[in-house]
């Protein structure tokens, strides 16, 4: 009985680790994979679009790095790679599209804000230091004042 | 009073823009390829795997490149719209099988009808990255030459065909 139960777990155990198949082999080499990741980092999921080449399970996303992966085996430089992606899929796929008249504004909108940010805090300070100056009071209205402040002084 | 206009202008002026945002279809990525060659490929036909299927064979004729698989819902939505477009005779629609089984692609196109003049089959989805498919179904509109002149992502819809592809169509085959 005891033996049964011996076999029986050890069979067990073992069909584990017969069932668990290899992880499939991501990269042959360490290298094509740190610059594979490089360059998919920079790189924008089309399916998922918040979520870089790297970083997504779309089926699509695997597709492309293996083809990344492919392409730096036949010894493409990355800016060639960039270049296949930009051909099929646009500046949309690249985190940092080149600055080119269609993207002057996503470049520089944002310094624009700023500018706009800046002169209409410089046009507020300066309207508020000029109304929190103190009134001018004529003769008149200064006596009154006084005579106000004594009475209730008093 | 002047004090109150400003901040309700911003808020007008942001309102326009997020209401133009709301109606722009973040899918809908402008391609490179519009205006260029449509990308060459040699693949198997479903119908006939014996036989195979490049866009040059198309050459002199404007035709549609829609590509298609059984796994994908969208596909079913437009397809009842291409069935009746194909039976219309326009044009010719050749249908790129995308990663799909051969087995499903058939019986999907049985069950719910054949609109294509014939069905390629890029298995590995490899000629899907050269026409930067990244959601189907897409469907191309290629010219005479072998230019592709528009690129649909998404389901077709009665209004996509007859605003943009119907018009592009019959311009292109005068």
């Amino acid at each position: 009985m005891k033996l049964r139960t011996l076999v029986l777990c050890c069979t067990l155990l073992f069909a584990g680790a017969a069932m668990a198949r290899e992880a499939a082999p991501m990269a042959a080499d360490v290298e094509i994979e740190k610059r594979m990741v490089a360059i998919s980092e920079e790189l924008r999921c089309l399916v998922c679009q918040n979520e870089s080449l790297s970083g997504s399970h779309a089926e699509l996303a695997q597709d492309l790095r293996r083809e990344i992966r492919k392409m730096i085996a036949e010894g493409k430089t990355d800016k060639e790679i960039l270049d296949f992606m930009v051909a099929r899929y646009g500046d949309f796929v690249r985190y940092r599209p080149p600055v080119k008249p269609t993207t002057w504004l996503l470049w520089g909108g944002p310094f624009l804000l700023l500018a706009g940010g800046i002169g209409a805090l410089i046009a507020f300070l300066r309207r508020r230091a000029t109304e929190s100056a103190a009134p001018e009071l004529s003769e008149e209205e200064r006596r009154r004042a006084a005579a106000l402040l004594d009475q209730s002084n008093s | 009073m002047k004090r109150f206009l400003i901040p309700l202008a911003v808020f007008f002026v942001l309102l326009i823009f997020l209401a133009i945002g709301l109606t722009l279809n973040p899918r809908d990525v402008p391609s490179p390829l519009k205006d260029k060659p449509a990308p060459a490929f040699k693949l198997p036909q479903l119908a006939a795997a014996d036989k195979s299927f490049s866009p040059g064979d198309m050459k002199g004729k404007v035709w549609l490149l829609n590509v298609w698989a059984s796994w994908c819902v969208s596909c079913r939505q437009e397809h009842p719209l291409l069935v009746a477009f194909a039976k219309e005779g326009t044009v010719p629609v050749v249908g790129l099988n995308y990663k799909d089984q051969l087995a499903d692609a058939k019986n999907w196109l049985a069950k719910f009808g054949d609109p294509y003049l014939l069905s390629a089959v890029d298995a590995d989805g490899r000629v899907g990255i050269d026409y930067g498919v990244y959601g189907v179904p897409e469907t191309y509109v290629i010219d005479k030459s072998g230019m592709i002149r528009m690129k649909h992502t998404g389901p077709i819809t009665p209004e996509s065909l007859k605003t943009q592809i119907l018009p592009l169509v019959a311009e292109l085959s005068k």
